[in-house]
């Protein structure tokens, strides 16, 4: 998932390192008040504490194992804006200690995993209070988001697959992200036992709701370049046909019939799904709790 | 004969409401050397940590004529040089020359001084031609000479070393004697090796369940206590 | 560890590693920004480049066949992403993918080669990256070591364990996850009072910096002039 140089196009590494680096800054300013001067020492060793958490090996099954990629769990212990710059010094470090990862591709894997992974993986957080479901939910669209958006970069920078290896690596990496998913749970769990209370309640604030619908903007233009790929296995499958059949909700193909230029559409019908998927996720955690006081 | 260090009545409770301290008065010549025998959780680190202020109890401390306040705190960290347990928390910047002068740094000297004086400090401990390497570069020994440097840089009248012997191997523990003997700083040592306290001091104290139980010569207190 | 050679590498001493260490990353700036732009038919271009290269890795007096074997990690990858856009009918973009990334994941290795991070660090502080991540990079790069350390005398002792069922084995992953997280927690805690004894009051202080010497400009201008003019043939 970190791309190294020499994958992406001028214009999409120049893209994202034009949206990642003000984008650190801010988001710098915003831990600095968070987080003062005097919690360096704790973001930096944290952030030495994933490197060397990913050293522990988590059997799988089969007798591949994996291990924790960390973003969501940062997120849950340090809150977002630190989970971030923890995340950029990490991916900073990976670049230029273990050449793993461009230097010009660093914005993009910034933006991919240190902003829209850890935003991704804390919103589900948020969303079912901390819960065991949010929990698992935010290891799996960290890793998840990250790498659709890693894949859509690619695309639009050219490079091509069959459809079977489309397919092949989008499995990949649902498997991926559900075990990240299943180690985030276990590691919050094994750290409740440990010490119940050390990781603090989550809170939602604005700034995070602003800052998922850029997200959700950004990120429904690049994955604009997914469908591409998206639609020809659809087609090889026959499921496209189906779909046409049964959607024809004024969302289908994400263009809103109503306006006509596409790129406006396809943003505005990301943020109205972001809403949907938001509103649902209030509603569940509604119905959750209720059936629970009612019990 | 001046007091370096004063403490009268001290209490201290931890955020979870464990009691800490139970009201200990304590007196230290300057000049003189004392070890802090006793068992974990008696309040050995608890009460060197009143000493510089990152803990503060009820009743007085006072370091050379100042009392340990908000307001004296830049001034009695100065004059108090803590070593840590563990080397590694110590030396916490990116090379051993940058760490030894960061007291001498933040305590507002010019870059110049600062590395003339961090220099100067290494060279007192034998580290001069380790000044600019990593801190992962250097055995446990070395790491805890770097980090005595460290506080010998500052000018510390009162030197603290909590548990100076875990992680060093018998030549190692010999060379930290030797480092220590030479060095006229009044001195606080605790530990858990009596062999290695009598070298440097005859004279201890016993921590027991937040109070001091005993003081008195080493040998004294270690037959009375089977320690 | 790999890191471990590179490391010993940037510690030499040769003309380039004297250079400032934001001098020599504007320069790996400016190559990686042409490789990144050159067409499918530029081999001219890319021998030239490789040739710059192999000439600032002699002058750097650094070991010709690990560096160039080294920077060789990245064509695997490379090559699966290759093969795919070739099955999917770009054979020119798969060849041109890989030479990138070869002379790429090159000229990046030969700035860590020859540059040690706290410089790095520092050069990055020249070219105005923000300080407060800055600063989180070197306490991370300080220990990074000894909590890999750490972890890896957990992962010998948990292999000394093996043979146990594997969802066990998970959540003693898990559960040694959790002790390195509270271990670093606990580290993090006693490397702050470690500082605040030491009189640190909220700002880190800056130790002696390199100043951008004329030498150093002139470095960055004859690097410029090579890149373009490579295009430029």
């Amino acid at each position: 998932m970190h791309i190294p140089d020499g994958f992406l196009s001028v214009p999409v590494w120049g893209t994202m390192d034009a949206i990642a680096i003000p984008s650190v800054a801010l988001i710098a300013k915003r831990a600095q008040r968070e987080f003062d001067h005097h919690r360096i020492p704790l973001m930096g060793v944290m952030g030495a504490f994933i490197f060397a958490a990913q050293m522990i090996n988590f059997p799988v099954g089969n007798g591949t194992s994996g291990h924790l990629l960390g973003g969501a769990l940062l997120s849950f212990t340090l809150g977002p804006a630190a989970a971030s710059i923890v995340m950029t010094a990490i991916l900073a470090t990976q670049a230029l200690v273990f050449q793993d990862g461009g230097l010009l591709a660093l914005g993009a894997n910034v933006f991919n995993m240190a902003i829209a992974g850890v935003l991704a993986g804390y919103l589900p957080y948020v969303l079912l209070r901390g819960k065991k479901a949010g929990i698992f939910l935010g290891g799996v669209s960290s890793v998840l988001v990250s790498a659709l958006l890693a894949l859509a970069e690619l695309f639009r920078s050219g490079v091509r697959m069959p459809s079977a290896a489309l397919a092949v690596s989008i499995g990949l990496f649902v498997i991926s992200a559900v075990v990240e998913g299943a180690i985030t749970l276990a590691v919050m769990q094994a750290l409740e036992r440990r010490k119940p209370g050390l990781v603090p309640r989550p809170r939602a604030t604005g700034a995070l709701a602003a800052a998922s619908l850029a997200l959700v903007g950004a990120g429904v233009f690049l994955a604009s370049q997914l469908p591409d790929g998206i639609q020809k296995l659809a087609l090889q499958t026959g499921i496209a046909a189906r779909a046409q059949a049964i959607l024809r909700s004024p969302l289908a193909g994400y263009k809103l019939q109503i306006l006509a230029s596409p790129v406006p559409a396809r943003l505005l019908a990301g943020i109205i799904g972001l809403f949907v998927v938001y509103i649902l996720c209030l509603g569940i955690s509604r119905i959750l709790t209720l059936s629970r006081e009612g019990a | 004969m001046s007091l370096i260090v004063e403490v009268r009545n001290l209490h201290y409770t931890y955020e979870d409401g464990t009691k800490a301290l139970k009201g200990i008065d304590f007196d230290l010549e300057d000049g003189a050397r004392v070890a802090l025998l006793g068992a974990n959780g008696s309040g050995k680190t608890t009460f060197v940590h009143q000493l510089n202020g990152i803990l503060r109890g009820s009743g007085t401390v006072i370091i050379g004529g100042l009392p340990v306040t908000e307001e004296n705190l830049r001034e009695i960290r100065k004059r108090v040089g803590l070593v840590f347990q563990d080397s590694d928390n110590q030396l916490f910047m990116p090379s051993v020359l940058e760490d030894v002068a960061f007291g001498p740094l933040a305590s507002g000297m010019s870059a110049e001084e600062a590395s003339d004086r961090a220099r100067a400090a290494l060279d007192r401990v034998g580290l001069l031609s380790k000044a600019d390497k990593a801190p992962w570069h250097l055995s446990a020994g070395e790491k805890k000479r770097a980090a005595i440097a460290g506080i010998l840089a500052t000018d510390a009248k009162l030197l603290v070393l909590d548990e100076p012997t875990t992680f060093l191997d018998p030549p190692g523990q010999r060379a930290l004697v030797e480092l220590l003997a030479g060095l006229p700083q009044s001195c606080i040592l605790v530990t858990h090796d009596v062999k290695f306290a009598g070298r440097l001091t005859d004279e201890a104290a016993f921590f027991d369940d937040g109070r001091i139980a005993a003081r008195g010569p080493i040998a004294e207190i270690a037959r009375q206590f089977e320690w | 560890m790999r890191h471990a050679r590179v490391e010993r590498w940037s510690r030499g001493n040769s003309a380039i590693h004297r250079r400032h260490a934001a001098a020599k990353i504007l320069a790996t700036l400016a190559l990686l920004i042409s490789i990144a732009s050159l067409r499918a038919d530029a081999v001219a271009a890319c021998g030239l480049y490789l040739i710059l290269l192999f000439m600032v890795a002699a002058k750097a007096r650094l070991p010709l066949g690990p560096v160039f074997r080294s920077a060789a990690a990245v064509v695997p990858f490379a090559l699966c992403f290759a093969v795919l856009t070739a099955l999917a009918g770009d054979p020119a973009r798969a060849v041109r993918l890989t030479v990138r990334a070869y002379l790429s994941s090159l000229a990046a290795l030969l700035l860590i080669a020859t540059t040690p991070m706290p410089d790095l660090i520092a050069g990055l502080e020249c070219l105005r990256a923000p300080r407060f991540l800055l600063q989180i990079m070197q306490f991370l790069y300080r220990y990074l070591v000894v909590l890999m350390e750490e972890a890896s005398a957990m992962r010998q002792a948990g292999a000394a364990r093996a043979g146990s069922v594997a969802r066990l084995r998970f959540r003693q992953a898990a559960a040694a996850v959790g002790v390195l997280f509270a271990r670093s927690y606990a580290r993090a805690e006693a490397i702050h009072r470690a500082m605040l004894a030491r009189g640190f009051e909220g700002r880190i202080p800056v130790f002696a910096r390199r100043s951008f010497r004329l030498s150093d400009a002139a470095f960055v201008a004859v690097a410029a002039v090579l890149v373009i003019g490579v295009r430029a043939v």
